[in-house]
């Protein structure tokens, strides 16, 4: 589908990216953690072609992905970023709209087609933003823009999807569902995603592969289980952190130890009524 | 009032939308060409341009409509409809609702042209239309090149070279005027400001021929300017050929304030007015807003120059002064509604 061999990306006179390979397949959702300045996002970047690897080279669907025209990597390869920075007056159903650029099936002078407005209400519907339509997209609140980014993505019909830190601004209901969505996508269409994020546990509930970064290299890449280890984490966040299982998924559960010598455990109340 | 919410355009709204507009033309070009300095009666006008014979115009009032008023006021429409566009395309390219045409060094170059051929040319009365337009591709060229950095020329870089060309080319203006003789200064100040009274049939071909370029141009490329609207980096993953529709409406833009320029000198805040009040009354969608802003920029400056001719008739203001007499308070009036596009 999507693969990264070995690339590096010089990047503003420093080296973001060291010879990282990935590999995307279908059903099947990457995660990317690391601390700040690991280089995730800008792998995340190279893999649809916003940046190109000085070393290495990029491959979508066998070929490489220099060679697409850019309307045929947008109807493949669809990246949900950070919420949109808008200035003019964008309604909520024209956004999602956008993402039926890339399409062929457009009409006359570039007008949507009945299912391209079909998709984009699906994929509103999909975000549970049905009645935020009219709403701009502005007046939105952090988290509600961000699932609008999303539903925009969905309804690219892409089958690869790009997510940089998607649960940033969401509330923890939110961040479930949208995680839950992304997997129930590529579980029915065998599609596959590539998340970069700072969640840890939600990485390890829902992919089947995690990448750690640190210094823009891969410390480890595989199995949740086997790259979120007490070892592996703590060399690449400085972090004392327990790793047990989730007791209802099973996934593996990482707690940070915050060492906190000088706060006093937490008392009950009012001593008199020990 | 924060901003009004639209339902999703579609060719039929936009159609609509548009067919409404041009009415709006169709009535301004009518009044306008019969009012003047020169009072043309109404029947025999209407009569006249509704191209009918046996009306009762003398022979002198026909010429006077036709040779000297109709094409005035179509050069008039063509000026909005060039301007307007251009500002609704430089606000989505620049992704800034305050980008006007002039923003770009574009008229400062027109200038520069202009003042090049009085002093060199000056016999030659085609030099004027022809060297202003070369000045605005020129002034144009250099913005472009000097705003290409390693990420393309981004809007940032676009507005700072902006910035550098119009104020070096500013420069250049106020040296050459001190070394102008005066009659000449005068009428290159008029001109400056705007001004239509200059209209001859080669001047109407060039307009009609930029604006029809240019808009078509930026029409095909108004949905991926929707999407750059909201931010380079996003449309770029959602599959438009940035670089390339930067290129292309920018080329398109600058025609048309060129051919705006060369025509008509310096017509002020149509494009920096009528976009956003169709964006205001019809939303951002740019497939609707360039046509919608084509048609209402015409309306706009037909407008403005009947009243530039007309005011202190016989004499004739410059179109340019009355755009921004009617311009600067629209636009103060847009920002205190608190239009959302600002």
């Amino acid at each position: 589908m999507l693969e990264a061999r070995n690339i590096t990306i010089n990047y503003d006179s420093r080296i973001a990216v060291k010879d990282v390979s990935l590999r995307v397949r279908p059903a099947k959702v990457i995660s990317i953690i690391g601390p700040n300045g690991a280089g995730k996002s800008t792998l995340l970047r190279a893999l649809n072609g916003n940046v190109r690897p000085t070393v290495g080279e990029v491959i979508l669907d066998e070929q490489p992905l220099q060679t697409y025209a850019r309307r045929v990597v947008g109807q493949r390869v669809a990246v949900v970023a950070q919420e949109a920075d808008v200035r003019f007056p964008v309604t909520v159903f024209e956004f999602v709209l956008g993402g039926r650029y890339a399409s062929a099936n457009v009409t006359a002078w570039g007008w949507e087609s009945d299912r391209d407005i079909e998709l984009a209400q699906n994929a509103i519907a999909e975000t549970q933003l049905i009645g935020f339509e009219s709403r701009l997209l502005n007046e939105l609140s952090g988290g509600e823009r961000q699932r609008a980014v999303l539903a925009r993505a969905l309804a690219t019909e892409a089958k690869i999807f790009l997510l940089d830190e998607p649960t940033a601004n969401l509330d923890l209901a939110h961040q479930a569902t949208m995680l839950r969505l992304i997997r129930s996508r590529c579980d029915t269409t065998d599609s596959a995603a590539v998340v970069v994020t700072h969640d840890v546990n939600l990485a390890a509930e829902f992919s089947n592969e995690v990448m750690l970064m640190k210094d823009g290299r891969t410390v480890a890449y595989g199995s949740p289980a086997e790259v979120l280890s007490e070892q592996l984490l703590k060399k690449v966040f400085d972090l004392h952190v327990l790793v047990d299982a989730h007791p209802v998924s099973g996934a593996p559960r990482i707690t940070p130890v915050h060492e906190m010598k000088s706060v006093p455990p937490a008392s009950a109340g009012g001593s008199i009524d020990q | 009032m924060v901003g009004t919410r639209h339902s999703s355009t579609n060719l039929r709204r936009t159609l609509f939308v548009c067919a409404g507009l041009f009415l709006l033309f169709v009535l301004a070009f009518l009044i306008s060409s019969i009012l003047g300095a020169q009072r043309l009666s109404f029947d025999g006008a209407l009569c006249a341009l509704t191209g009918k014979s046996n009306c009762s115009l003398s022979a002198e009032e026909r010429a006077i409509l036709f040779d000297i008023r109709v094409p005035r006021v179509l050069l008039a429409g063509a000026v909005g409809t060039c301007l307007a566009a251009a500002g609704a395309a430089y606000q989505a390219l620049l992704r800034n609702p305050l980008a006007e045409p002039y923003l770009l060094g574009v008229s400062n170059g027109a200038a520069v042209g202009t003042m090049a051929a009085l002093v060199f040319f000056g016999a030659h009365e085609w030099s004027r239309p022809v060297m202003a337009f070369a000045g605005a591709i020129v002034a144009t060229f250099l913005v472009y090149r000097l705003a290409r950095g390693r990420a393309g020329a981004t809007p940032e870089r676009l507005i700072l070279a902006g910035v550098i060309v119009t104020t070096f080319l500013s420069s250049a203006i106020v040296f050459i005027t001190t070394v102008m003789d005066a009659t000449r200064i005068r009428s290159f100040t008029f001109w400056l400001l705007g001004d239509l009274s200059g209209t001859t049939s080669n001047l109407l071909a060039v307009a009609f021929a930029a604006a029809a370029v240019g808009v078509i141009a930026l029409v095909m490329n108004a949905r991926a300017l929707n999407l750059m609207m909201l931010g380079e980096r996003d449309a770029f993953d959602l599959g438009v050929e940035v670089s390339r529709v930067r290129l292309i409406v920018f080329a398109a833009a600058s025609l048309l304030v060129g051919a705006s320029v060369a025509a008509s000198g310096s017509v002020g805040y149509v494009g920096l007015v009528v976009p956003h009040l169709v964006r205001l009354s019809f939303g951002s969608d740019n497939r609707l807003v360039i046509p919608a802003a084509a048609i209402a920029g015409a309306t706009f400056v037909i407008v403005a120059d009947t009243l530039a001719r007309t005011v202190i008739a016989p004499r004739e203001l410059p179109v340019g002064a009355i755009t921004a007499l009617i311009g600067a308070p629209l636009f103060v009036y847009l920002l205190r509604r608190g239009a959302s596009s600002v």
